[in-house]
């Protein structure tokens, strides 16, 4: 691919395709990510995520397809690419071995600033990532949240215009977590595109302004986290009796239902006390309130919402995200917003 | 969907100049050479080492192989020279698996800087690390009575070819580093390599009694030279012959080890 300004994508990759021997780690992977957006790339464990970033950020050869970052390609404009990019892996690739300041100022010096700015740089990017106090320690005795900061510090010191994060809260404590979504935000900001993986669907949903969901090497959809949660249908209602004791009566009363309204599969959530069904005909509603009013069931609480991304991703994938990230963070989205757009499709 | 990229951002240049790389090479060489200063354990090891050797090897064997400790130390210290030199090139093998392993590499892969210079670096910062194996070595053989008979050009010159051997050594041990996946097969792999490389050769004692098969490995052992060449620059005797048959090894061992160790590292960054 050529270099072309007028490339509407910070990131654009058409039929990427990896093998390791024998397993297909991405078999056909089409993705784009629109300047000064965040494109969350989704999917479970082993679904090729990482291999596409490591493509995209010339770590290694597709052995198939097309790649480009602002117009130039991976392969034949490496060195170009690499003066647009950051880059933060799923393990902090800082230098254990040298202080959090001479990690910056390394990274600073091979980027080609002169002695004192690539100190003054990493002095600001310290300052910025809360780590000054512990600048001059060496980074074997960083926590992991301190590390990931560190990464983070280091994938900046070259103020990219595209930044790539792979999976950049794994294993952080839910501080960290928040605190680095806010200095992702902060960069979008300042106009730094990002691509993030990530399989905390939370995550995405926070952070991502497009998603693409990638399986078992493939991408099975994209759009936005909006979209996305459309695609499965619309709505899913959200009931929860005051006394939990009467649960069960009121999912066997859902599921008698909502079969009979051609909804789908009714969901006990036990740590909310409160069963869910998506629900095709709003017909259902009134019937739903009827009948339990019929038997006197009181409603704590009785909602229509969109899915969250975990229901998506259950819908699409056919089976659940990675259990790590089905805290029930996802907070129901606010009743009201029903409408139903067009899928951009899987291209 | 239809922003278009403002070029905003200045265009990226297109390739790397010549001094770009070097400075790349030399900023590398300063982390290594700074990790030496940092990382308390290897700076212990690389000078407990050589002192343990001289202590061991001088009391122990000393009365029984050359009938006194002093005579023997004039004997084993330019051999012990070789055998810690050696070891430490081990290190270069260590750093860059750990550098692979802790995704270290793939950081400075990410980065636009000259695609040898993370390779070239470990390497010219080790030269410091085994200078201090040689002046350790030097150092303390002298506190227990180590004479240079010889002239200070010719330890100069002594110590030179150490350095010249181990660089040449150190594309091995890089070699192996880049191939084996922990830094526990990295040890291993280099001692089963170095132990018989180092010990059968007349590095600790003269190969008079050994036997005649064993002899003959001694014979072209690349070690048996090196030791031969520092004997003579330290303490007298003959140089030239082993001397210039160690300098023939070390470009061998460079000329097969290095390209491969290139090309395996190519193929992983």
């Amino acid at each position: 691919m050529r270099y072309d300004a007028t490339s509407p994508y910070a990131v654009e990759a058409t039929g990427l395709v990896k093998r390791f021997g024998k397993t297909t780690a991405l078999a056909g992977v089409d993705l784009v990510a629109r300047p000064g957006r965040v494109l969350g790339v989704l999917g479970p464990n082993g679904a090729g995520k990482t291999t596409a970033v490591r493509i995209l950020a010339t770590l290694a050869r597709p052995d198939g397809g097309q790649a480009s970052v602002c117009g130039y390609d991976v392969l034949r404009h490496a060195y170009q690419v690499r003066q647009l990019i950051g880059l933060t892996g799923q393990y902090a690739s800082v230098d254990e071995g040298l202080s959090g300041t001479n990690n910056l100022i390394m990274i600073g010096r091979l980027l080609g600033l002169p002695r004192a700015q690539a100190r003054a740089r990493a002095a600001e990017l310290l300052a910025r990532f809360e780590l000054t106090e512990a600048a001059g320690r060496i980074v074997k005795t960083y926590s992991g949240g301190m590390r990931r900061r560190l990464d983070l510090a280091a994938s900046l010191t070259g103020r990219p215009r595209v930044l790539f994060l792979d999976e950049p809260t794994t294993g952080l404590d839910p501080n960290s977590r928040t605190d680095v979504w806010v200095m992702i935000r902060q960069l979008v900001s300042d106009g730094v595109t990002v691509l993030l993986t990530t399989q905390y669907l939370d995550e995405a949903d926070q952070l991502a302004h497009d998603i693409v969901v990638i399986d078992r090497g493939k991408v099975i959809a994209t759009g936005t986290p909006d979209e996305l949660k459309a695609r499965t249908g619309g709505q899913v209602l959200w009931v929860a009796p005051s006394d939990p004791a009467r649960l069960a009566e009121v999912a066997t009363l859902l599921e008698a239902l909502a079969g009979a309204f051609g909804g789908g599969e009714v969901t006990t959530d036990a740590e909310a006390d409160a069963v869910s069904a998506p629900v095709a005909d709003k017909a259902l509603l009134p019937r739903v309130i009827r009948e339990l009013d019929d038997r006197g069931i009181e409603l704590a609480e009785f909602t229509l919402r969109r899915p969250s991304l975990d229901e998506v991703f259950f819908a699409l994938t056919g089976h659940r995200s990675d259990p790590l990230s089905r805290g029930g963070s996802t907070p129901p989205d606010p009743p009201g917003n029903t409408q139903t757009r067009e899928l951009e499709g899987t291209r | 969907m239809t922003a278009v990229v403002a070029p905003a951002f200045p265009a990226p240049a297109r390739r790397l100049s010549l001094r770009g790389g070097l400075r790349n090479t030399f900023t590398l060489t300063w982390r290594s050479v700074l990790k030496i200063r940092t990382n308390l354990e290897d700076l212990l090891g690389l000078s407990l080492q050589p002192i343990m050797y001289l202590l061991l090897f001088t009391y122990v064997f000393g009365g029984a192989i050359a009938g006194g400790t002093h005579a023997y130390l004039q004997f084993s210290l330019p051999g012990i020279l070789v055998l810690s030199v050696v070891f430490a090139t081990l290190g270069t093998g260590l750093m860059l698996n750990q550098d692979i392993a802790n995704g270290v590499f793939d950081r400075f892969r990410s980065l636009p800087i000259a695609r040898s210079a993370p390779l070239a670096g470990a390497i010219l910062g080790d030269i410091v690390r085994y200078s201090i194996s040689v002046a350790v070595t030097l150092g303390f053989g002298m506190i227990l009575g180590f004479r240079v008979t010889t002239s200070a050009l010719a330890a100069v010159a002594a110590c030179l070819l150490l350095l010249v051997f181990a660089l040449a050594m150190c594309w091995f041990s890089a070699l192996i580093g880049l191939m084996v996946k922990t830094p526990q097969a990295v040890q291993w792999f280099g001692f089963l390599v170095m132990f018989p490389l180092v010990f059968g050769s007349n590095l600790l004692v003269p190969s008079r009694t050994m036997p005649g098969w064993l002899q003959a490995f001694v014979k072209v052992n690349p070690i048996t030279y090196l030791t031969e060449a520092e004997r003579g620059l330290l303490t007298g005797g003959p140089v030239a012959t082993a001397a210039i048959r160690s300098l023939l090894w070390a470009l061998g061992i460079f000329v097969v080890f290095a390209p491969l160790a290139v090309r395996v590292y190519r193929r992983k960054t």
